[in-house]
């Protein structure tokens, strides 16, 4: 199966799962219902509105995020050569979470929309000082060093996230569930601006897929192919911010698609980053619609956190992956 | 270069690095200064002198009360929580050829965590907090067997191991989330601190039990010593050298679940000891894992002593957990020592 | 002195046989050399005399008995095995390396005696490494890191030695280096070498038996001379080629024709 075929078919699978999203729920609607809400909308007709508001928002928040969670981790691995990097590793969601935290505590900001713009500045602040970090000192972005400064800068954002929580104990439950990872109450008027961001981010991704090629062969292949490498990775650092950042702002820490989309796609389609990368923002979609549908059923009436579901699901994957490694692994 | 000593006496003989053995000397004095400071200051304040007359004769009854019941018992507790997880994290790293290696990442922790908050959620009301910590360490000896079993394949290699253990973590963080987000809020609260890692209230019996657990591991973790470097060499070499390459990869695996289970079961789940302390210790001192362990130990212990006395004394009255303040003390030490490393 | 040998070995991975039914003698005292294209097993060979690798059928004998019938310390105080590109522990001093050695010789009681002292000195005077002992193995250039792993395996103090393309990534000063050494503690210490090589001309220039691995077995072996002709270079590696004495040590030389066929 050539590599354009196994892509159209990832699309078909998303366009699937789309319209499954838009029909299941805690009320189960039709597909010709679904399909007529697009085509003759009636205003009076709650399955209508239902299709039209929350569930498109929800849908198309879902693909967003899955899209640039997945793409954000495939870029991350590519960055520090280290097949274990995902967005977490750069302390986004840690950064985001805390500066959410600290708004709604200390300047009680409770509206989600404010939430949205506090996770994403906190998500650019984490991923700024871990640059900063990983670059002092030495030449060029020296992996290991990206690494650990990442896990470092996470564990501190965490550290105060819990400091806050601990004393200021009431938000923790509402906070605890966005924390988890959850795309409800969230409406597409808000959302807009930040998938908007998501949608140019990807874009430009795919600008750069060709470079990530060469800049994987090695630093030194690079440079001498003349590519400006450390343009390419700030360039890189840059579109991961905004992915990861805008995911966690819309959906709060969803921790698994970043890590484990990558490696299958890369198994299962091709490591050229031309067809991995759109490979990994449809997968990534289709991963996280199938949980968040899941999540909104499987425990009527109440809701459980996307985040539970892709890890719950993502794990035994990234186990069986794991252990067919072969003979590097 | 390093002044080594040979000591030989009858059938026994060791090396023995001056230089290291004055380093660790110096970080005994450090640990033991921040014990008498520990001890000193809190809601009550008392000099470092009141305090040693309280220790060694007697004195005043109620401040007898604070630094021999409430306080020490406490710092002690700190202490070996920081101890052992250090040391756990130290063997990891040697395990796992990798720097990001700690009891966190190979389901300890998680696996800990998950149980912990079951029995919280489900077994408190019934049975009472007392066999918490039993929950916890089965729950952390539970989840390294799965990610062993899971990644064996004719032998463990360390990369895979590290790789289920990140799934097998993260599906346990998940299920953690799951009963927290559905369980009430009292529940939740506690579930949360014990989350962070606290050692508050803790009273004579907790330090002791872990003290009895870390003394029953401390005899294997003494013959395994003299193994962990040769370890670290590839398998094929350290075969050829005559090690039993899986069966030291095992016990090794054993000993560091039992040291960090333990010490999480009393301490909760305090994150990053296990992960900083062995790097800061590995920056002090060269190879040779007896040094490194012992650095690491002091490490550990002094880093959650004084993450504890901040939590107790800088927002007084609240007494925060010490989970908080240990990565707020230990990460920018972390991150001097990574900007200033030359590699 | 401990004799190597195979009995109706089979090697596989994976159910891919990689060597089947080999029976062979590798002599005593002796440096031997296994040649053979990429991938044709020659390294798996080597693992499996080593106690790496479990026979999917057959045996490797050591000195009468079955290999794998021992413990693998008492293999280890009779046969050391350098692999393919080793990594050390970070920040490791010469010392420190070579003393690893000594482990199949250590106990938790006896973790420096005098014996280890000495034959770690020895080590290190044999390779010359006595005025870069403290240094950390990082920082040595590719010649001498090589010559302080093979310093390690003499602190063994084995019969027999096995290495795995000792001599890949070293520029040929370095390569010729480590073979003359190689050499030296064959002729002075009588101790039998076994190695893969990819330079045919260095391997019959240093061996004195070569074994040509191919079609999952030992396709010829004996004497350079005998083995290293031009049908089998044509048949092992697929490469036209003309062998002639060389100039200076008499030894075969290949010279390969690629596309440019001398008339």
């Amino acid at each position: 199966m050539s590599n354009g075929l196994k892509l159209g078919c990832a699309a078909l699978a998303l366009l699937l799962c789309s319209l499954l999203s838009l029909a299941v729920g805690a009320t189960w609607i039709p597909l010709s219902q679904v399909a007529a809400a697009f085509v003759h909308p009636d205003a009076s007709s709650i399955s209508h509105v239902l299709v039209t508001s929350t569930r498109l928002s929800r849908t198309l928040m879902a693909i967003a995020v899955g899209a640039s969670l997945a793409v954000a981790g495939a870029l991350m691995q590519a960055l520090t050569r280290n097949p274990l990097a995902s967005p977490g590793l750069f302390g986004i969601n840690a950064g985001a979470s805390f500066f959410i935290i600290l708004f709604s505590s200390v300047f009680s900001l409770s509206s989600a929309d404010a939430w949205l713009w506090c996770a994403f500045i906190g998500a650019a602040v984490a991923g700024c000082l871990v640059w900063l970090i990983g670059n002092m000192g030495q030449g060029s972005l020296n992996p290991l060093r990206i690494v650990l400064a990442g896990a470092a800068i996470a564990a501190l954002f965490s550290a105060f996230s819990q400091a806050l929580l601990v004393v200021n104990q009431d938000g923790l439950d509402t906070v605890l569930f966005w924390l988890a990872g959850s795309l409800s109450e969230r409406s597409l008027s808000v959302a807009a601006p930040l998938l908007v961001c998501s949608l140019f981010a990807l874009l430009g991704t795919l600008l750069l897929a060709g470079q990530l090629n060469v800049l994987n062969a090695g630093e030194e292949i690079a440079t001498g192919l003349g590519q400006r490498t450390g343009l390419i990775r700030i360039a890189m650092s840059v579109l991961i911010v905004c992915l990861a950042g805008s995911a966690v702002a819309l959906a709060g820490s969803i921790g698994f698609v970043g890590l484990l989309v990558p490696h299958m796609v890369r198994k299962g389609l091709s490591i050229d980053h031309r067809w991995l990368l759109p490979g990994c923002a449809l997968t990534g979609a289709v991963l996280l619609l199938l949980a968040d549908t899941l999540a909104r059923v499987v425990m009527l009436p109440q809701e459980v956190p996307v985040g539970v579901m892709t890890a719950l699901f993502g794990a035994p994957f990234f186990i069986i992956l794991a252990r067919r490694g072969g003979r590097h692994g | 270069m390093d002044k080594l000593m040979t000591v030989r006496c009858g059938g026994f003989s060791r090396r023995i690095n001056l230089s290291t053995l004055l380093r660790l000397v110096l970080a005994l004095a450090l640990t033991l200064l921040v014990i008498l400071c520990s001890l000193s200051l809190g809601k009550v304040n008392l000099s470092p002198l009141a305090v040693l007359r309280i220790l060694f004769s007697s004195a005043d009854p109620s401040l007898t009360f604070i630094v021999e019941q409430l306080r020490f018992p406490r710092i002690f507790l700190a202490a070996l929580v920081g101890a052992a997880l250090s040391v756990s994290g130290l063997i990891l790293q040697s395990i796992i050829r990798n720097p990001l290696a700690s009891p966190d990442l190979l389901g300890i922790t998680s696996g800990a965590s998950a149980a912990a908050v079951l029995y919280l959620s489900f077994f408190s009301v019934a049975l009472g907090q007392q066999f918490l910590p039993v929950a916890a360490m089965l729950g952390a000896g539970l989840a390294t067997l799965a990610i062993y079993l899971l990644a064996w394949k004719q032998g463990a290699s360390p990369l895979r191991l590290v790789l289920i253990g990140v799934g097998v973590s993260a599906m346990l963080t998940a299920c953690t989330t799951f009963i927290l987000v559905f369980s009430p809020l009292t529940t939740t609260l506690s579930a949360y601190v014990w989350l962070t890692g606290s050692v508050y209230g803790a009273s004579w019996p907790e330090p002791l039990a872990l003290g009895g657990w870390l003394l029953g591991i401390c005899p294997l973790l003494v013959l395994l010593a003299r193994q962990v470097m040769v370890q670290q060499l590839d398998d094929s070499l350290a075969q050829g050298i005559g090690v039993r390459v899986q069966w030291l990869r095992a016990g090794l695996l054993l000993v560091s679940v039992a040291l960090a289970g333990a010490a999480i079961a009393w301490g909760g789940a305090i994150a990053f000891v296990g992960l900083i302390a062995p790097h800061i210790a590995k920056r002090l001192i060269g190879p040779g894992f007896g040094g490194q362990a012992a650095m690491a130990a002091l490490i550990g212990a002094t880093l959650v002593m004084l993450a504890d006395l901040a939590g107790r004394t800088l927002f007084l009255p609240l007494d925060l957990p010490a989970g908080i303040f240990v990565a707020v003390l230990g990460t920018p030490f972390f991150l001097y020592l990574l900007i200033k490393q030359r590699h | 002195m401990p004799s190597i040998a195979s009995r109706s070995l089979t090697l596989s991975y994976q159910r891919q046989v990689i060597i089947d039914e080999l029976d062979m003698q590798l002599p005593k005292g002796k440096i031997s050399v296994l040649i053979g294209s990429n991938g044709c097993g020659k390294s798996t060979l080597l693992k499996s005399f080593a106690r790496l690798l479990k026979p999917t059928h057959g045996s490797v004998i050591l000195d009468g008995v079955d290999i794998h019938q021992k413990s693998t310390a008492a293999v280890a105080r009779e046969l050391a095995i350098l692999p393919q590109m080793p990594s050390a522990p970070e920040g490791i001093s010469v010392r420190q390396l070579v003393s690893l050695g000594r482990y199949p010789y250590q106990s938790w009681m006896q973790q420096w005696s005098v014996e280890d002292e000495a034959m770690v000195k020895q080590a290190l005077a044999q390779t010359g490494l006595e005025i870069l002992a403290d240094r950390p193995v990082d920082a040595l250039s590719g010649g001498q890191r090589q010559r302080a792993w093979i310093a390690m395996t003499l602190a063994q103090d084995t019969g027999i030695v096995l290495l795995d393309e000792p001599t890949t990534f070293l520029d040929l000063a370095h390569q010729i280096e480590v073979l003359d050494l190689l050499r030296d503690l064959n002729r002075r210490e009588n101790k039998t070498i076994i190695m893969v090589l990819h330079d045919l001309n260095l391997a019959c220039r240093y061996a004195d038996h070569m074994v040509a691995v191919h079609e999952r077995t030992a396709f010829a072996q004996g004497r350079p001379e005998e083995v290293l002709t031009e049908s089998l270079v044509k048949t092992v590696f697929d490469l036209n080629c003309r062998i002639i004495p060389d100039p200076f040590f008499g030894t075969p030389m290949c010279i390969p024709f690629g596309r440019d066929v001398p008339q």
